[in-house]
């Protein structure tokens, strides 16, 4: 076992180790080299690293905002990702601009990675649209519900990049496509396996392994490590500390830089904790007990980062409290606009249900405008 | 250049014009290439097109589907072959939350131009699984749209219809008359053809109306054939499009003849006819001499293949109807 690839029989590294470049005490390993001789490793500047930090504590406070407004009553239901920030910074950071990814519902880090305005799925939380926006303009689909479905579009997507001609060269496209380990479990999961690697698609797909469906723990999902499930569709798959934002980012990196060069899928497992419920609506001190929550607390993807920016010098308590501060901004921003969100015109609900309309949904939107005007004037 | 074809090789005509017209139409679907699939609608399309644009997929159908929003999405118009009407059910979920959905959810900035081919129906003498008629699942779903071609010339110009189409289609083939013979003017362009949603009246009459589509428009045609020597002169409507449904070409028939019967294979309860019913009775109530009848296949699952005949509406069931829509 090499440096990095972490592999002891203690609590914070799982059986059979994961790739790791930032200890819970931010501890900086140059590189990490698994068993098949892949190395791992980071070469940022020190802003990056700084900038990175800033990401992580920022979709941190976002979502802190957006379970206070559901605790308000503002939002119907929050599916937070407390404890993932490192996972989805990371992986999000590592996407090209030409990338696509599919997300499940609670990609909300990746989202903003990807440069997109942190309110738009607010829409779809606080029950004024579905969470529409336009994937091809932010290169980021649009959230998926039903657990695993959004593989199989990834992967239809990658085979189009390939028809297209857009893979085999260091400026080729790739496609991530996030789940999460209940999703494994789903056949079309399996099924996109299978299609990426007959098809050799180029992409990622992105395990955020937080250890719960909704109740379910990892034990009712698998028998094996998850990333050991690649090795049965012939693709290579790898387990990566999903609290270290900085081996997420490595290996992320290099499975899409394998998939845009032409070499196929890659399985990734990011090993991480889904700190708060699976939404608003969960009460998981029903299934998991709080000393396991706290041994978790102690591997926190945040203070390990600001641990290293300290022993390193990069920053200090007036760059932390910048950013604290910085965060907190867009937090309140974010908070007015979602208050001073307009709920939909009732008759808003005909629209789009097919690109070239339908005669029978016209004429229910006539009669149900008819139906509405008769009230005008009535007092009611 | 009119040719005389069966239906079967018209969709094959009908796919190979789509795929030269525009390069963004893929077909995809199990045993599609080489094989031409298990009816040969596809024939000789991967030999002329290659593998990228007539894809041999796994044995699969959600995912068959689910690849397929994922090409569409990147700009793909993809055609898919459900090898079986019964093989569609693993592929429902990706097909009812996500094909019909997307355009929805995404504030209309998601089009899906995905056309699902699914042989449909029975009388061919198969196993279970091989001969259902699923098509009210998917007409009950909004964003669908669901349509089936009775006859060579209509299979030739709906298949390419409805790979024009933005819409998501369910494209439902009548299997059986997949062998069944007609003019078909290959030439014919799109631009002016009869449209995708419309209904036609295939025998018009004065007597009575009956409503069929896809593989009982011949017999609802051999019906009114029969009836005709008795001196009744039933009017034989072709739905075409089951979502949405034609409704003012049904209305306007069935005002002139003040009776109606709708015919099809799928089993009775909650099917296309009970909605016709319904929405004929709405809207024509006054000019109804009879309570719109069902003749239909039975709320059953699909029987054993020496048993089907007795299943299948058939001329004497559709004229009984007929007989007790006079009697009433």
């Amino acid at each position: 076992m090499a440096k990095g690839e972490r592999d002891k029989a203690g609590s914070d590294v799982p059986a059979g180790g994961f790739v790791q470049l930032l200890t819970p005490d931010g501890e900086r390993f140059d590189s990490a080299t698994t068993a098949d001789g892949t190395t791992y490793t980071v070469d940022f500047t020190d802003e990056e690293y700084r900038e990175l930090y800033r990401d992580l504590v920022t979709v941190r406070r976002l979502d802190t905002e957006a379970v206070a407004l559901q605790r308000q009553g503002e939002l119907g239901i929050w599916a937070s990702l407390l404890g993932q920030e490192a996972a989805q910074v990371g992986s999000g950071r590592a996407l090209r601009p030409q990338d696509m990814a599919f997300p499940t519902y609670r990609e909300h880090g990746v989202l903003y990675c990807r440069g997109i305005d942190p309110i738009m799925p607010f829409g779809l939380f606080r029950g004024v649209d579905q969470g529409g926006w336009d994937p091809n303009e932010f290169r980021f689909n649009t959230y998926t519900i039903v657990i695993g479905s959004q593989t199989l579009h990834a992967t239809g997507y990658a085979m189009g990049v390939t028809m297209d001609g857009r893979t085999g060269s260091a400026d080729g496209e790739a496609v991530i496509a996030y789940f999460g380990d209940g999703a494994t479990s789903q056949g079309e999961v399996n099924e996109s396996f299978v299609w990426s690697g007959v098809f050799n698609a180029p992409i990622v797909f992105f395990c955020q392994n937080n250890q719960y469906a909704i109740s379910e723990p990892l034990e009712r999902q698998t028998r094996v490590p998850l990333h050991q499930r690649a090795n049965g569709y012939g693709f290579p798959g790898i387990r990566v500390d999903g609290n270290d934002v900085l081996a997420t980012y490595a290996v992320t990196r290099a499975a899409l830089d394998a998939a845009r060069t032409g070499q196929g899928p890659t399985l990734i497992e990011a090993y991480t904790y889904r700190m708060g419920a699976h939404t608003s609506s969960d009460d998981p001190t029903r299934y998991r007990i709080s000393s396991e929550v706290e041994s978790w607390k102690a591997k926190d993807p945040i203070s390990r980062l600001k641990a290293f920016l300290t022993k390193q010098q990069l920053a200090g308590e007036d760059f932390f409290g910048e950013v604290d501060e910085g965060a907190g901004k867009l937090a309140l921003d974010l908070r007015e606009r979602v208050l001073a969100m307009p709920d939909p015109q009732p008759v808003a609900m005909f629209d789009n249900v097919y690109p070239n309309g339908s005669p029978e949904i016209a004429a229910q939107r006539r009669a149900f405008e008819d139906y509405q005007a008769s009230f005008e004037g009535s007092g009611h | 250049m009119a040719e005389t074809i069966n239906l079967g090789k018209a969709l094959n005509h009908g796919l190979r014009r789509a795929l030269e017209n525009d390069p963004k139409v893929v077909i995809m679907g199990e045993d599609v290439g080489k094989l031409g699939g298990v009816f040969r609608i596809t024939d000789g399309l991967q030999k002329d097109f290659g593998e990228d644009r007539v894809i041999d997929t796994p044995l699969a159908e959600a995912g068959i589907i689910g690849t397929a929003v994922g090409l569409a999405i990147r700009g793909y118009r993809p055609v898919c072959e459900i090898q079986f009407d019964g093989f569609v059910f693993p592929a429902y979920n990706q097909i009812v939350a996500q094909v019909a959905k997307m355009h929805y959810r995404s504030k209309g900035n998601v089009r899906l131009p995905i056309v699902i081919r699914i042989p449909y129906g029975g009388g061919i003498g198969a196993v279970e699984h091989h001969s259902e008629s699923p098509e009210a699942y998917f007409a009950h779903t909004p964003g669908l749209k669901v349509v089936t071609c009775s006859n060579p010339a209509d299979a030739y110009t709906m298949i390419q219809q409805s790979i024009a189409s933005d819409d998501p289609i369910i494209f439902f083939e009548p299997k059986r008359r997949y062998w069944e013979k007609g003019e078909v003017d290959l030439a014919g362009e799109l631009d002016g053809a009869y449209p995708l949603h419309a209904a036609r009246v295939a025998r018009p009459g004065t007597d009575a109306t009956v409503l069929a589509y896809g593989p009982m428009v011949r017999v609802a045609l051999d019906a009114a054939s029969a009836a005709a020597e008795d001196g009744r002169e039933l009017e034989v409507i072709d739905l075409r499009t089951l979502s949405p449904v034609d409704y003012p070409v049904i209305f306007e028939s069935v005002r002139r003849t003040g009776r109606a019967v709708v015919v099809h294979e799928a089993p009775g309860n909650l099917g296309l006819g009970a909605e016709l019913a319904a929405r004929i009775t709405e809207e024509c109530f006054y000019s109804l001499e009879a309570p719109v009848l069902r003749v239909t296949g039975y709320d059953i699952p699909y029987p054993a293949a020496r048993a089907e005949e007795e299943y299948l509406p058939d001329l004497d069931r559709v004229l009984d109807a007929v007989d007790r829509s006079f009697g009433w």
